[in-house]
């Protein structure tokens, strides 16, 4: 079965980095599901059962932290000692508290209107900071390994894509 | 009977023979039992041929019958004559909205509503075993072998309490249950496999309760699960109704017997299939007090008075594509599944949603169950060569914590890949807290009194420690039925406590879909709901701690500075029963002001008394 100890990463023969090959990523996924799936074991021993469901449970997990590029971000600082998101170190630069707050002031004006229009394009924008994140991301974590500033800009990150899921409910709910 | 097959001593035993196993499709209507022959899904008829088995159950004086035979008792003795019993499993007696619906003399017992029968109480489980072991049986006997296990389908839209009755019952059958599978998933791998298709699809499968909408990415032999959603009271059940309704005002017939309302119920469903094929379908029936009903429905008037049940269906359809962040276009086919499918303007809405017709080259009745067959013979380790596909499904709805003020903490957030594990930390508290309440809960609302509660226990032993010192892990697992178990443990001392989740007893919401629609209505309520009980939380800590603070120190104050932060404390004990969040907030600052100094020289006293060398137990 899979080696428990080894990070997300090695588990899908993959090296520890930011920009990842997505293709790879999926088929390592599907091969070691493939494997360890608990359907794959399905008449087998109890305990086998059980490791089975453990397994792939794990590399689920796995998966999804590696899928999803804050998650990603995060995963790969905690490797380095680093937790970007815990309690005690949650600052972030005024300016762009204060930019979001304007920003969370005018999705729930736009809420209260109905305006869908608005929430569409707070939402592009969000998305296209989002995308700059990413590429801030790359330099920071694959290029200069700068982990401290890598943790600043996963906050910010994870603060934004809080919001556009915010948006993204809010534009849900008018549309009904 | 088989013969058995004995080797020769010293030679290779015979090949060994096919694991006996079956797909069963579990219907609110009907049931089916499938399996594999010659390498071909077959669906199992009864002794007259007939595939389907009415899931009706009918508690005779000497005994029970089961389907057709049950089906023709149920106008004149109802009360014992169970149909419909899928829309009670999990369900306690609250969250039945159409409890007045069925003519049963309900139980309200914990977890679960129970039926007052002839052959004395009984639960949807056991009612629902008796169908299965019917099922058993007929397989057992078709086949001629014992069954080594057996794949029974649950709407994919279930959640925790109606998987798990429904396994309680598959188990009260006496069958080993190799897999729960979502019914839309099973309908896929039949289709999936008889078609060899790749690409994005959607399972629409109305059944005659239930309704799911799954959305499935095909790739390479994978079958993954990409987002579901649903409502687990809505089905063609629904569709009866609206026609019984109709029959009534329009015939202006007053109060029925239950018989009567089961004969017109059963005349309600007949002209919904009737208008399946014609323009028009009457509805004649003559009633237990001689009156007679003779009224004729058409096509047009159907499809008008189901316009809202219709329209309910695709707020999930629209759910599960923003999900999985895909439009309608995206979509290559769409899979009817169930026999409410059949409905013309059914059809009709989803061509026009996802501007495609839909695909209906299987049959809508037996799909799900020739799907469980095929994953029932590969769970039994009948897997033939090149039969090397996969299954990855997913959980529908979130599942997760209370925390403090009444809210939810998500620990696994819905359309989840299964099995999936995930573990978080959580801290007492008070200080010198020795017992820790885990109530778990599912449901997308924050607040849990809107979610379906699924289990509370506790953790106990946990030593005393400051409030925030202790470290409790609390560790979800969903297996790959989709049913979860959680487990508790304090890290700095390894204190344990497990439970698989069994159903609790069940809050008023009448069902999950519904408190899902109502996340999306009122999140904005929730957001101003969340921020008012955070505060509330935060106070009543500050409020703790300075009242504590006073007890020990308080001679560290000068008369005013006392009256001063007795005074700011009155306030905000005053304004947390109430809902201005920011009197409350601006209270707290002011209290957390008025205590600064008093906070200083405490620290300087206890810093002092460290240093002269006085243990921390001697300060208490």
């Amino acid at each position: 079965m899979i080696d428990f100890s080894q990070d997300h990463f090695a588990l899908f023969g993959l090296m520890p980095r930011y920009r990842l090959d997505h293709g790879r990523l999926d088929a390592a996924y599907r091969r070691l599901q493939s494997e360890v799936h608990p359907d794959r074991h399905a008449s087998a021993a109890e305990a086998e059962r059980r490791l089975a469901l453990q397994s792939s449970a794990r590399v689920n997990e796995a998966y999804r932290a590696l899928k999803n590029p804050v998650d990603r971000a995060q995963y790969l600082l905690s490797l380095n000692g680093i937790d970007a998101l815990s309690e005690t170190d949650t600052a972030l630069p005024e300016e762009f508290l204060e930019h979001q707050l304007t920003r969370r002031e005018a999705v729930s004006d736009a809420v209260d209107k109905g305006d869908s229009e608005a929430l569409v394009r707070l939402h592009s924008e969000a998305q296209a900071e989002m995308r700059e994140l990413d590429s801030v991301l790359e330099s920071e974590l694959d290029k200069a390994h700068e982990l401290r500033a890598a943790s600043t800009t996963v906050r910010k990150f994870k603060f934004l894509s809080k919001l556009a899921a915010d948006i993204e409910s809010a534009i849900a709910d008018l549309e009904g | 009977m088989a013969l058995l097959q004995i080797a020769e001593p010293g030679e290779a035993p015979p090949r060994k023979p096919q694991r006996l196993a079956v797909g069963i499709d579990l219907g609110t209507t009907n049931s089916l039992v499938a399996t594999i022959r010659n390498g071909i899904p077959v669906v199992l008829p009864d002794e007259e041929g007939r595939p389907l088995l009415p899931s009706i159950v009918r508690y005779g004086a000497e005994r029970v019958d089961v389907g057709y035979a049950a089906e023709a008792a149920q106008s004149h003795d109802p009360q014992n004559t169970i149909v419909s019993v899928k829309r009670l499993m999990g369900r306690g007696l609250a969250d039945l909205s159409d409890a007045r619906r069925f003519p049963y003399r309900f139980i309200d017992a914990p977890g679960m509503v129970q039926i007052q029968t002839r052959a004395g109480v009984k639960t949807p489980v056991e009612i629902s075993s008796e169908i299965l072991k019917a099922l058993r049986v007929r397989a057992e006997h078709t086949l001629d072998g014992e069954l080594a296990g057996a794949v029974v389908t649950v709407p994919a839209y279930f959640d925790d309490s109606q998987r798990q009755a429904t396994k309680d019952a598959a188990r009260l059958a006496g069958l080993n249950v190799l897999r729960l599978l979502n019914e839309p998933t099973a309908a896929a791998i039949a289709y999936g496999l008889d078609n060899g298709s790749e690409g994005l699809y959607a399972v629409y499968d109305l059944g005659g309760g239930t309704f799911d909408l799954s959305i499935l990415k095909l790739s390479r032999g994978v079958f993954e699960v990409l987002a579901t959603a649903g409502d687990t009271a809505l089905g063609g059940d629904d569709f009866d109704h609206r026609i019984y309704c109709w029959v009534l005002e329009t015939s202006g017939v007053g109060p029925l017997s239950p018989g009567d309302t089961r004969l017109l119920m059963m005349k309600a469903r007949e002209a919904k299939e009737n208008l399946t094929i014609h323009a028009s379908a009457p509805v004649v029936a003559t009633l237990s007090s001689g009156d007679q009903i003779d009224v004729a429905l058409t096509a047009n008037t159907f499809a008008s008075i189901t316009q809202t049940l219709i329209g309910k269906t695709l707020g999930p359809v629209k759910k599960a594509l923003r999900d999985a962040k895909l439009a309608p276009s995206d979509i290559k086919g769409v899979v009817m599944v169930g026999g409410a499918t059949r409905m013309p303007q059914i059809q009709k809405a989803v061509a026009e949603f996802f501007g495609q017709p839909p695909l209906n080259n299987l049959n809508p009745d037996q799909v799900v169950a020739l799907g469980a067959a095929i994953q029932a013979n590969v769970l039994a380790g009948n897997r033939a060569k090149g039969e090397d596909w996969l299954l990855l499904d997913v959980i529908p709805l979130s599942l997760g914590l209370e925390t403090m003020g009444g809210l939810t903490e998500k620990i696994i957030p819905r359309n989840a890949t299964i099995p999936i594990a995930r573990a978080q930390e959580f801290t007492t508290f008070k200080d010198g807290q020795t017992a820790m309440a885990i109530h778990v809960v599912q449901g997308e609302r924050e607040r849990v009194a809107d979610c379906r509660s699924l289990a509370r226990f506790e953790l106990r032993g946990i030593p005393p420690m400051v409030a925030g010192a202790a470290r409790i892990q609390v560790t979800f697992q969903v297996d790959a039925d989709g049913l979860l178990s959680v487990s508790a443990r304090e890290q700095t001392t390894g204190v344990e406590a497990a439970i698989t989740v069994k159903p609790s007893y069940g809050l008023s919401d009448a069902d999950v879909a519904r408190m899902l629609e109502e996340s999306y209505a009122h999140a904005a309520d929730d957001m101003t709901a969340r921020a008012l009980a955070e505060a509330q939380v935060e106070a009543e800590r500050v409020a703790a701690a300075t009242a504590s603070a006073l007890a020990v120190d308080g001679e560290l104050l000068a008369l005013q500075e006392r009256v001063a932060i007795d005074r700011a404390l009155a306030e905000v004990r005053r304004l947390i029963p109430g809902s201005d969040r920011r009197a409350l907030h601006a209270a707290v600052e002011a209290l957390n002001r008025a205590t600064q100094d008093f906070a200083a020289r405490r620290m300087n006293r206890s810093v002092a008394q460290a240093l002269t060398g006085r243990s921390v137990d001697a300060l208490n």
